[in-house]
């Protein structure tokens, strides 16, 4: 019998506030522990909780993004449980009135292009992080009251590719909007997946697993694909699937059990009484809708149509919002959008893949960029020059003219200058002039690299190779 | 010479601006009345002398300097603070064993706004374990008896300040009010007292019971006094989002002793059987004394009075299970040292800080809270509470304030209702109503039993109107001490 998988995820996303959700301590990875902690986050009695509006902004602009309905009022809840990576021993969420209601994420894997259906986006603290020592423990209580948005599916994917392709175009939605850096490394996403199986052909869906706190794309995908089989093989054995929560082990290959649904906490959710509800004005919330970057996917689109790129080029530079951005500001001071493109395509993400630097981070400017791109294409520089000058402006910016003036790369086209060099190269070679004249035309670009090499890189190569061709026909 | 002892906050004022006497002298002179007195009654937790006295020094000093603005009634006067408001290097424990050794890092919002007007903070009182009781025997640490009858209680859960007040060990104090913790302990101690509308004062640095409820407010020893302070600490607190930008009551508005043409209501439920027919009697001799001087005496009816008390302990135990939760011996105070692992040292820590009627009520609070059964008890309080608060709403459409016992008794025998819980609880049905509807409520002196014990008279107001209680209140006490007059005796 075959078997349908239903995947459905809840994302935490660790949002890019300055500040943490309900005080005034910073948010920031690796520092000293408790570096960043104050009476409120660390849960002092008499303490209370006041809002962090970016945040609400933040979450209402991804809610934006994914075309949530968005709660003119929600309301946050307290979630009771003992744990000493609590502070309060509670957690400040959203229970039944959540800032986002339904909604869905475009994705693209091998089977096709389709949309997950969300059921909710909604805002939290995050809580401390314990630490374990020989003889005894330790709480870091930085971490603690980071915002937190969660984003929770719908049991709408099917496979650990389909899974995987969400939280990749979630990434991009949370990057384009600005809401999250986004960086694993640092837990800024943090994944709990659930998975069932079912009888292809049956509508019910199957008793489900929870895997919890998954901080890998990978590790999502892997921990799927074992879920899946596991589940399957115990079914085709005729066993019964208990609902549970299970972690994944890295290092095992495995899913292991946690806790049964009957171990389950009652949480004991109910209103916060220290916050006020949020209202959300409409006006308030057309004015962050006016403030949204376009979706990459409708930029993709955009950018064939308007600057006629190839659909790998608009798929790639639409892919990441600031190369994007990038590009579109070169693209208004050159025209030659098609060059544009392969100068960012080629060298720039070469450097910004070799160095782990985002574009943000250059001091290359787009007005610099679209000028050493006009200089190439004017034939004032060779391209060879044109790479070691984005060198230059990748590292420490500048205006291209000038680095072109200064390190002495203008390209020469002048044919008696180049002479010397083409009289030199002929002279020196023999055998490669002896094997253009016996027909072999391959030669020439051999004699034309020695031309090019002597000139440090500034000769014209056109006019090279046809200095070179007229030299030989002479003799 | 008078007893500076017995100064009202605005009398203090007067003496401290004419130079009649010192703030430390002020200080000095309570600090040995105090250490003389509070052996019996118990109405201090902490005394800071030497704390008080350089504050006192510092403000003498400025005054000398003409650095004190005259306007300023409470520059050097010294108040008492309740143990459930943090105070900046202060131990704040609120009467349990498992805030001990805790000093708390941060001023309230109250306290820090006192400490600005150059109020000299002479030490922390007693009081109910996190403001759990009605009497202040469930105080870890000591019980605090009533200066007027030193075998009865002070009334809870602010028993402390109230008696130390009462007894003239403070000009003022602040206390706070959940369900009455402000007003039945002034009433049975013979002071005012306040609890303001839900929303006038800044909860933040008040270790919270039950944070929809709570109210930060004054106990003194005249209605001018609790304005005055009122004033002080009320106002928008961006630390507390449940605060409310509002301007402080006009004190010359409610201040002005005239009663004429406004109409005062009397709550029908509010006479309940099984009261004390002593306290019935003077609070209606109060409505009637009232109504000869100009007021208008109706009867009103707030029918879902009855619902009150079942509402009031879901709600706040609900609310006290969470905000309790975070005592657990991690971070600060009390730590178990038997334990084993961490459920172990969560559960001893917690077994042997928390007091009983302080575990009673989590327990009730994580029962109500818990799935299955909050719809029937968490929701349906609400549903009440809403019902209250329109009962209320009506009745204000109608009357300008309403006149009403505070506690069904006067102050009883200390061991007299502690074995009975659920009797301690019905104490309450008078005061928290009003907490449940957020309105604004005060307790001031309407008489005595023969046994000589205070009776208080409860003048309600709608919220954020607090001027129309100050302004009853204030004409009242004159109608009183007239009356008292004519009678030969004084009051
Ligand atoms: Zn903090």
């Amino acid at each position: 019998m075959k078997y349908i998988a239903s995947i459905g995820l809840e994302v935490h996303v660790q949002l890019k506030t300055d500040s943490k959700m309900f005080c005034s301590c910073r948010t920031s990875f690796g520092d000293k522990p408790n570096a960043n902690i104050c009476p409120v986050c660390l849960g002092y009695p008499g303490t209370m909780p006041t809002m962090n509006e970016k945040a609400i902004c933040y979450t209402v602009m991804t809610g934006l993004m994914t075309g949530s309905s968005i709660s003119n009022y929600s309301k946050f809840d307290r979630k009771s449980y003992f744990y000493p990576d609590m502070p309060k021993n509670y957690q400040i969420s959203q229970y039944d009135m959540p800032l986002c209601v339904g909604g869905s994420v475009e994705i693209e894997s091998d089977a096709g292009a389709r949309s997950v259906a969300l059921c909710r986006i909604h805002l939290e603290e995050d809580v401390a992080k314990n630490l374990h020592f020989a003889n005894h423990s330790g709480v870091d209580f930085n971490r603690a009251g980071t915002p937190l948005m969660e984003v929770v599916t719908e049991p709408d994917m099917v496979s650990p590719d389909e899974a995987l392709a969400f939280l990749l175009a979630l990434k991009q939605i949370l990057q384009y909007v600005g809401a999250s850096d986004c960086n694993l490394e640092e837990g800024n996403l943090r994944c709990d997946v659930n998975c069932s199986v079912r009888p292809e052909g049956t509508e019910t869906l199957g008793t489900k697993s929870e895997i919890k706190n998954l901080n890998t794309f990978k590790g999502v995908h892997d921990a799927l694909a074992y879920e899946i089989v596991r589940q399957v093989e115990a079914l085709q054995n005729g066993e019964r699937i208990v609902q549970d929560t299970r972690r994944w082990d890295v290092d095992a290959g495995a899913t292991f059990q946690m806790r049964s649904k009957e171990a389950a906490h009652d949480y004991r959710y109910f209103p916060e009484p220290d916050l006020m509800p949020v209202v959300l004005l409409q006006e308030q919330i057309d004015t962050w809708k006016k403030g949204l970057p376009e979706l990459p996917g409708a930029r993709r689109k955009r950018f064939v149509a308007q600057y006629g790129l190839p659909e790998y080029d608009a798929r790639v530079l639409a892919g990441d919002r600031e190369v994007a951005d990038l590009f579109e500001q070169a693209a208004s001071f050159n025209t030659d959008y098609k060059s544009v493109s392969n100068w960012i395509m080629t060298e720039l993400l070469r450097h910004l893949s070799e160095t782990g630097k985002t574009v943000a981070s250059l001091p290359l400017t787009p007005k610099a960029l679209a000028d050493l791109v006009a200089l190439v294409g004017g034939g004032k520089v060779t391209s060879t020059s044109a790479k070691e000058i984005l060198g230059e402006l990748m590292a420490h910016g500048g205006d291209p003219a000038t680095i072109m003036q200064a390190r002495g790369l203008v390209q020469v086209n002048d044919s008696d200058e180049l002479s010397m060099f083409v009289n030199e190269a002929v002279a020196d070679n023999p055998k490669s002039v002896e094997d253009y004249r016996k027909g072999k035309k391959a030669a020439i670009q051999f004699l034309v690299g020695q031309v090019m090499k002597q000139s440090r890189g500034k000769a014209n190569p056109q006019i090279v190779a046809q200095l070179v061709r007229e030299r030989i026909d002479a003799h | 010479m008078t007893d500076i002892n017995t100064l009202t906050v605005s009398r203090a004022a007067r003496m401290l601006q004419g130079g009649e006497c010192s703030s430390e002298e002020l200080v000095s002179s309570l600090v040995r009345l105090i250490q003389e007195r509070d052996g019996q009654i118990g109405a201090y937790l902490h005394l800071d002398e030497a704390g008080a006295l350089e504050q006192a020094r510092a403000i003498d000093r400025a005054r000398a300097k003409g650095n004190v603005d005259p306007s300023n009634l409470l520059a050097g006067v010294p108040i008492a603070v309740k143990d459930i408001l943090n105070v900046k290097g202060q131990p704040c424990t609120c009467a349990s064993r498992i805030l001990r050794g805790y000093v708390s890092p941060y001023d309230a919002t109250d306290v820090a706004r006192l400490r600005e007007c150059g109020v000299v903070l002479l030490g922390r009182t007693n009081m109910d374990e996190f403001g759990m009781g009605s009497s202040t025997e469930n105080s870890a640490f000591q019980v605090t008896h009533n200066p007027h009858s030193l075998d009865r209680v002070s009334g809870g859960s602010s028993g402390g300040s109230a008696a130390a007040v009462a007894a003239d060990m403070a000009i003022a104090a602040l206390g706070s009010d959940t369900g009455g913790s402000i007003r039945q302990p002034a009433s049975f101690c013979g002071c005012v007292g306040m609890k303001p509308s839900y929303g006038r004062v800044s909860r933040f640095g008040l270790t919270a019971f039950a944070s929809s409820l709570d109210q930060v407010g004054p106990i003194t020893k005249n209605v001018e006094d609790a304005a005055l302070l009122l004033e002080a600490i009320s106002g928008r607190d961006e630390m507390d989002s449940t605060s409310l930008d509002l301007e402080p009551p006009c004190r010359e508005g409610a201040l002005r002793r005239d009663l004429k043409g406004i109409r005062l209501g009397l709550p029908k439920e509010y006479f309940v059987k099984g009261m004390n027919p002593e306290v019935e009697a003077a609070v209606k001799s109060a409505a009637s004394l009232c109504s000869a001087a100009g007021a208008e005496i109706v009867e009103v009816s707030l029918p879902h009075t009855e619902y009150a008390i079942a509402a009031y302990y879901i709600i706040a135990t609900a609310e006290a299970s969470a905000n309790l939760a975070r005592f657990d011996g991690v971070r600060y105070g009390f730590r178990s040292d038997r334990a084993e692992d961490v459920l172990d040292m969560y559960e001893n820590t917690r077994a042997e800080g928390f007091g009983p009627e302080v575990k009673r009520r989590i327990i009730l609070g994580t029962y109500v809270l818990s799935s299955g059964y909050y719809e029937a008890y968490y929701l349906a309080a609400q549903k009440a509470r809403t019902l209250i608060r329109s009962d209320f709403e009506k009745a204000f459409k109608e009357c300008y304030a309403l006149l009403a016992p505070v506690a069904p008794t006067a102050a009883y025998k200390i061991g007299e209702k502690c074995d009975d819980p659920l009797e301690m609880y019905l104490g309450d049905a008078l005061t928290v109503p009003a907490s449940l509807a957020g309105i604004c409520g005060m307790s001031i002196p309407c008489g005595q039993t023969t046994d000589d014990l205070p009776i208080g008279l409860q003048i309600l107001g709608p919220a954020f109107r607090e001027e129309n209680i100050l302004r009853v209140g204030y004409a009242f006490e004159e109608v009183l001490e007239r009356a008292g007059k004519s009678e030969g005796r004084g009051v």
